[in-house]
């Protein structure tokens, strides 16, 4: 059984890291990384099988895809905190010679990151890639990939959307950061998604609602749920709602901070909101 | 020597990649193919028959079939894609930049239907702008073989390099005149020394160069020939070599003059041995409908077109 109340502490110092992050630099993507953090806690602290002495190929453990490369700072705090390497490195997120550059990449051998991911719309086939040659190997683990909402509007989404049911790529969980809101506003005025639980299921998949994507123990119990549901023929969508920038009071609500670091002031605003759990790098 | 290159008859250089793709896929089980929707054109249906179990049918689906392409290389296979040039460059340059290139996934994207030669299609098929692009890309390889056995080895050669690899090739029967066991990527092949002028061509035009140089020898002008598959790495002492004989060169290629293999010798020449240069390549247009030797006449590739090129090079030492 998940040790709930530890996955929460472990996501509010991944919040304390993400808002640290982009404050040092004074950039990146602080809304998208708030809403995500207990997704990503859930995920490599509880439901991945996965080893942190990294190895690219992934071989029998459980991989995961971040499409959406700008949320990086979750993705790096996540992997420090996880052991992928030491924790102290997330003070070089985006300054010159770091391995944590703006969007994840593997040019400079960051541990945990299998592809470079930022130009939206590329990582569910990425992820359909590696599912395809796990199956070849005969490696029963699983592929997770998460995707933006906002993203959903690149066409190649939809050419891996349409690809994976009809080949049965059975071992890979797509999860939606559904916040409804993008860099010009909120989806459903730049260009809505529509009936976005019709349009995965019309396509072949199976699909599953995470209804409040900051509530661990859903998030827990639901890809807890998707993992078993692996192998049986279909790919799997989670729609996942979450509010860009939770729980910061002055974050949430708005899409001004997918992409805005905050000032010093604000800073301490934020920071006053999160306990510090685990100790600050 | 010219005299050692003789056609053994026509083939196409498509033909020669789906061979080397079937001999390969017997000797290295982690090779997979993947295709958008045009077995029959990238000659592919020989590899699915031995090992459909290795091969993935993407559909009309570029962009997803270079994103799986990096996927499978992720988990160790070594993917072969293949679609037409146009479709494996322009229309997936952002997936092929940051999935393949930028993330250095050993992907080998193959490419059919290159230049002119394609032929009837038209313009919108007949992409002349892919070597500058994929070249331009850091880390990328680029060969463009000139026939069907030279395509065959390459096809084979790639597979033992680890990287992402541009293999160019096209549609037309063409003349077959190369060895279908040695290839080296980035290894120039000399077909003849030469001491009035040196003459670098690449892909189906090494043979129209083939036959100008005859030509050129038969009117007493000593022709320095290298049949240059690889793009980049560009055998760079190959050329510094030839040209410091000669004191000119002229430039063959069956892609826009702007960013192919003329301007990677140019740009070689122009840091280490300056020398007078012509292009024989299609000077910043689109193609049109017609039959490939026609096309190359009239967009000014043909043999003659070589020839002149030469005299000209030479007039300008």
């Amino acid at each position: 059984m998940a040790d709930i109340a530890q996955l929460k502490k472990t996501a509010t110092q991944i919040r304390r890291d993400i808002l640290r992050q982009v404050h040092s630099c004074a950039s990146g993507h602080p809304g998208g990384s708030l809403g995500c953090a207990d997704f990503f806690t859930a995920l490599y602290f509880d439901v991945m099988d996965h080893n942190p002495a990294f190895n690219m190929k992934g071989t029998n453990e459980d991989v995961f895809f971040l499409s959406n490369g700008h949320i990086s700072p979750v993705f790096y705090s996540t992997l420090a905190r996880s052991g992928y390497f030491p924790v102290a490195e997330l003070a070089t997120f985006r300054k010159l010679n770091s391995r944590l550059q703006g969007h994840p990449a593997t040019h400079e051998g960051l541990p945990g990151i299998r592809v470079a991911s930022g130009s939206l719309g590329q990582g569910i086939s990425v992820a359909i890639g590696v599912a395809l040659a796990k199956k070849m190997n005969g490696d029963p683990k699983t592929v997770f990939v998460l995707t933006g909402d906002g993203e959903l509007q690149e066409g190649q989404i939809w050419e891996a959307a349409m690809f994976a049911p009809h080949n049965k790529v059975d071992n890979l969980i797509v999860t939606v950061d559904y916040n409804g809101r993008q860099i010009d506003g909120d989806t459903k005025d730049v260009l809505s998604l529509g009936d976005l639980e019709g349009k995965w299921k019309t396509f072949g998949w199976e699909v599953l609602h995470i209804e409040d994507g900051n509530d661990m123990e859903e998030i827990v119990n639901v890809l807890h749920k998707a993992k078993s549901m692996t192998g049986n023929g279909k790919p799997i969508a989670i729609l996942m709602k979450t509010e860009m920038g939770y729980p910061i009071d002055f974050m949430v609500g708005t899409h001004k901070w997918h992409g805005a670091a905050p000032n010093d002031e604000q800073l301490a605003r934020a920071l006053a909101q999160l306990e510090e759990t685990l100790e600050d790098y | 020597m010219l005299q050692d290159y003789i056609s053994s008859g026509k083939k196409a250089t498509r033909d020669g990649f789906g061979e080397g793709l079937y001999e390969l896929g017997l000797e290295n089980k982690d090779v997979v193919a993947l295709c958008a929707d045009l077995v029959a054109s990238l000659k592919m249906q020989k590899f699915i028959d031995h090992d459909p179990s290795r091969f993935i049918q993407t559909g009309i689906a570029e962009a997803n079939m270079m994103g799986i392409a990096a996927g499978l290389a992720i988990g160790g296979k070594i993917p072969y894609t293949g679609t037409f040039a146009n479709f494996s460059t322009g229309r997936v340059y952002d997936q092929i930049r940051q999935s393949i290139a930028y993330s250095h996934k050993n992907v080998k994207i193959c490419a059919s239907h290159a230049g002119l030669t394609l032929g009837e299609d038209g313009a919108t098929h007949q992409i002349l702008e892919d070597m500058g692009m994929m070249k331009m890309l850091p880390g990328m390889t680029v060969i463009n073989p000139c026939d069907f056995n030279q395509t065959k080895a390459a096809t084979k050669a790639i597979a033992e390099y680890y990287g992402p690899v541009y293999l160019r090739f096209g549609r037309p029967n063409w003349p077959n005149i190369m060895s279908d066991t040695k290839f080296e990527i980035g290894k120039a092949v000399i077909m003849n020394e030469g001491t009035d002028v040196t003459i670098i061509a690449t892909g189906h035009l090494v043979w129209n160069a083939l036959e100008a140089a005859r030509s050129l020898e038969a009117q007493g002008i000593s022709v320095y020939l290298i049949n240059i598959h690889t793009i980049k790495p560009l055998d760079n002492e190959a050329i510094l070599d030839a040209v410091s004989k000669t004191k000119c060169v002229v430039t063959c290629e069956e892609h826009n003059m702007f960013g192919g293999l003329g301007d990677a010798v140019a740009n070689v020449l122009s840091r280490n041995f300056p020398a007078p240069q012509e292009y024989v390549a299609v000077k910043d247009s689109f193609g049109e409908s017609g039959e490939p030797t026609e096309l190359l006449a009239k967009y000014g590739l043909g043999i003659g077109d070589i020839e002149a090129a030469a005299k000209k090079v030479m007039a300008r030492k």
